[in-house]
């Protein structure tokens, strides 16, 4: 292909997605975004300019390759950029989606200092389907290792460390609490942002490989980390952090109250917007409100706009530009006729006389001296209560750790949140016992969780060097 | 996939199931409950594991068809398969030593009664068992509890079978005569028949211990859709509980979440009428 000028480059505008109508979407769960067309995504990456500096690569928490991706796709060459991405990034087709991507690569873009950075989260995802599309998965290599490694959890964590341990030829086994897989990928975030093809596909990739998952295994209870050690070579633990945090407001325990946790549980993992008669009920409120500004609580808002409500109300402490939702999610949730109240704080939510929830009372904040967060600190309003009236109300404030696994391993070194301690190579205090993902990290992202697996795989396969495997056939 | 080993009707609409399950069998406490979800779509729905074979690696479980998940299970035959059991949950009893306890049951809560029942007479500890029910066919495992109980006393509100009344009546008794009165009572059973032994046991001063039944999801402590009040404090009964000081939950809540989602059944649009 010829080369083109950076003159040329420059003049490329940064392209569009083509993305459902906000109204038909703010109906239905399919997803909003409808993926590049072959000859947009080639365009957009010409606008790369292939600088010195290589800021995005910086910016990335796990050093994507991006301008030799780029470049690749600039040239046409889709399978040369899959495999590129490949090398970095376990799930392209995932993070792609929903990696906040203008506080990461998109973020330092060279580009976007005068004008509009590479939409480099879009050709991420436009390169990873077409790959899943026309590229065989891999298999199992021909020769083993003989070692047995457990897996605990199978969110992004877990998933990307289990493909990477069977590439380097380990027996590995992924033991999951629910009935299904991809932990926040299947049961947090909505299909109409991450539709769950595509975690369906990564679990399939794995069992090509030779994973073998088993559901319903609560670590901690139906088999406890010790048990697992003695018969598994290594553990990788990436449970996530699983425990939904509450407003401790008066009125919260009424009927129509939800923790995010499960108001999206309900709706994705049990299914509740798809209307089967035996299915798990959800209550669809007629106006909505949601305390929170992060991806959490625009995934349940936008969920409950879906589930029928005529006003789905966004309740955030501070200003809109202080969310720490994706930039994109609050766009497509402007646009899908989503409220926001914002600097508000909730008081109380208040209940008719059959304990159900009817308002809740909100307090008006201004933004003062900035905190430690660097964000400004939000300082009540006195005498600026309000009530908004309600039907569900959805709290949606973050996780903490959940201590069922870690609380019957006392040489389990953790953080005072609950965290489990891991040094840089994901190693815990327990020799052969890894961790990463938001168990380590507090609630974090896809890509950090991600890039924990992909760095605990290696470490795994360099702890068993030299080791003899204990016997294989006696593995639980 | 969960092979169904047994399944038998005890009482009308109570059933007792064997299902295979090893290595919840082999994990399992007195006190502990599964989520049980039967086929894909379906709900996952809290089952008390009422005992465990860990050499057959079998589980027991008493299940009533109280309603739509319910019965879908106990229609299931042996050699069939149940889809999800997820086990095994919830703290298990602190079996304490007491001396006299007296273990209180209605209805399907007598199955949940049942394990731990047993696990405080096998700590050596001297148990009275009051069941209750609508009538005779309702008042389950009564041979099964006289096994280890010192008395056995059942209770129908028609009086066809033992005392007429509620399971309230022999426990007064029991509490008044200095020579009976218990150290601590156990019930499980409806909201009302605990908020009922709760509030008759305080004025006496007697450790009342109850388990709770929430709606719950996952059964590990993710979602907070099985909070209850305890004593002033938000607990999650699946990871808290199932067992708390009966003298301080707070029913009224317990029974309204309860019945949120018939609630949502039978008046789809609450809001309507609200802001009418
Ligand atoms: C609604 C929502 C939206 C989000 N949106 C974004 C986004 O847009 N972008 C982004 O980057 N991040 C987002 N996040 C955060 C991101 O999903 C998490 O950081 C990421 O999933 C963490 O991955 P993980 O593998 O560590 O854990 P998880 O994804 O939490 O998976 C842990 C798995 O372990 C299982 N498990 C837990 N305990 C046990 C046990 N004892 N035994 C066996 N298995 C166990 C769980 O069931 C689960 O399947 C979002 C989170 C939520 C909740
Ligand atoms: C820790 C725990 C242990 C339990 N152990 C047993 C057991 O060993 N055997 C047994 O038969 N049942 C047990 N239950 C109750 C059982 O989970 C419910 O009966 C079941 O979820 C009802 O589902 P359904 O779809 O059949 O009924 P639904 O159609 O949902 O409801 C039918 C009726 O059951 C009531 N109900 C719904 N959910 C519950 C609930 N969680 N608890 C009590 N009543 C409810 C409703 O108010 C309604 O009256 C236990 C519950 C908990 C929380
Ligand atoms: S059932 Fe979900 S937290 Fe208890």
């Amino acid at each position: 292909m010829a080369e083109i000028s950076v003159k040329e480059k420059m003049a490329i505008e940064r392209t569009k997605m083509p993305e459902q109508d906000a109204l038909e979407r703010s109906r239905n769960f399919k997803e909003v975004n409808l993926g590049l067309p072959l000859e947009w995504a080639v365009r957009e990456a010409q606008r790369c300019l292939a600088c010195k500096k290589r800021p995005c690569v910086d910016g990335c928490p796990v050093n994507v390759h991006i301008p030799e991706f780029l470049a690749k796709l600039a040239d046409g060459d889709v399978a040369g950029a899959a495999q590129i991405l490949r090398v970095d990034n376990a799930l392209p087709a995932t993070t792609g989606r929903v990696c906040p991507q203008e506080y990461q690569c998109e973020g330092q873009c060279l580009r976007g200092k005068k004008g509009q950075s590479v939409a480099i989260g879009w050709l991420e995802r436009f390169v990873a389907d077409w790959a899943a599309q026309n590229l065989a998965p891999d298999k199992a290599p021909a020769a083993q290792t003989g070692f047995r490694v457990a897996v605990i959890g199978s969110g992004p964590g877990g998933l990307t460390a289990a493909g990477e341990l069977a590439r380097a030829g380990h027996k590995v086994r992924v033991f999951e609490a629910l009935h299904d897989t991809g932990g926040v990928l299947r049961y947090g975030i909505p299909e109409f942002r991450l539709p769950k093809r595509i975690v369906d596909q990564e679990v399939q990739n794995l069992r090509e490989l030779g994973v073998e998952i088993e559901t319903d295994v609560i670590v901690g209870r139906t088999l406890t980390l010790s048990e697992i050690r003695e018969e598994y070579d290594a553990v990788f633990v990436a449970n996530g952090a699983g425990l939904p945090m509450f407003l401790h407001v008066p009125g919260e325990n009424l009927k129509g109250v939800y923790s995010a946790n499960e108001y999206l549980t309900r709706a994705n993992l049990m299914g509740a917007w798809m209307d089967d008669p035996c299915g798990t009920p959800i209550a669809r409120g007629k106006r909505v409100v949601v305390f929170g500004g992060g991806n959490v609580a625009m995934d349940s808002v936008r969920t409950a706009k879906r589930l029928g409500a005529d006003a789905a109300i966004i309740a955030y402490r501070r200003g809109k530009d202080e969310m720490p939702a994706r930039k994109e999610e609050v766009k497509h949730a402007e646009e899908e006729g989503i409220e926001f109240h914002l600097l508000v704080a909730p008081l109380e939510i208040l209940g008719d006389e059959k304990g159900w929830v009817r308002a809740v009372k909100l307090q008006k904040m201004e933004l003062g001296e900035p905190d430690a967060s660097g964000r400004r600190r939000p300082v009540a309003v006195e005498g600026s209560e309000f009530e908004l009236a309600c039907d569900v109300a959805v709290v949606a404030l973050g996780t903490t750790a959940n201590p069922l696994l870690t609380a019957a391993e006392p040489d389990l070194k953790l953080d005072k949140w609950g965290n489990i301690l891991a040094d840089e190579n994901q190693s815990t205090s327990i020799p052969g016992v890894f961790a990463g993902g938001d168990i380590v990290r507090g609630g974090a992202t896809v890509i950090l969780a991600m890039g924990d697996g992909k760095c605990a795989a290696q470490s795994i396969s360099e702890f068993l060097k030299g080791k003899t495997p204990k016997a294989p056939e006696k593995a639980a | 996939m969960f092979k169904v080993i047994s399944n038998e009707e005890i009482a009308p609409q109570l059933h007792r199931m064997v299902i295979e399950a090893p290595r919840i069998a082999k994990a399992r406490k007195p006190g502990q409950f599964a989520i049980v979800r039967l086929k894909p779509g379906a709900e996952r729905i809290p089952l008390t594991i009422a005992d465990d074979d860990p050499e057959a690696g079998t589980i027991t479980l008493i299940i009533q068809a109280v309603g739509y998940s319910t019965k879908e299970i106990v229609a299931t035959q042996p050699g069939e398969f149940i889809q999800n059991i997820a086990g095994p949950l919830g703290k298990p009893t602190d079996i304490e030593v007491w001396g006299k306890v007296v273990c209180v049951g209605g209805g399907a809560g007598t199955a949940v009664l049942f394990p731990l029942a047993k696990g405080l007479a096998q700590a050596g500890n001297e148990l009275t068992t009051i069941i209750g029910g609508r009538s005779e066919k309702y008042v389950i495992l009564f041979d099964e509890l006289s096994a280890f109980s010192k008395q056995t006393i059942a209770t129908t509100e028609d009086g066809s079978l033992g005392e007429k009344g509620f399971v309230t009546g022999p426990l007064k008794r029991l509490l008044d005569d200095p020579a009976t009165k218990p150290d601590a009572v156990y019930a499980v059973g409806p909201v009302p028949m605990m908020r009922a032994v709760s509030d008759m046991t305080r004025p006496y001063g007697v450790k009342t211990i109850v388990s709770l039944n929430p709606i719950m999801i996952d059964g590990t402590g993710m979602c907070g859709g099985c909070r209850v009040t305890v004593g002033g404090k938000v607990q999650f009964a699946c990871v808290d509980g199932p067992e708390f000081d009966g003298h301080d939950v707070d029913y009224a809540e317990l029974a309204a979440r309860q019945n949120a989602y018939q609630e949502l059944d039978e008046h789809g649009c609450r809001l309507d009428a609200a802001l009418a």
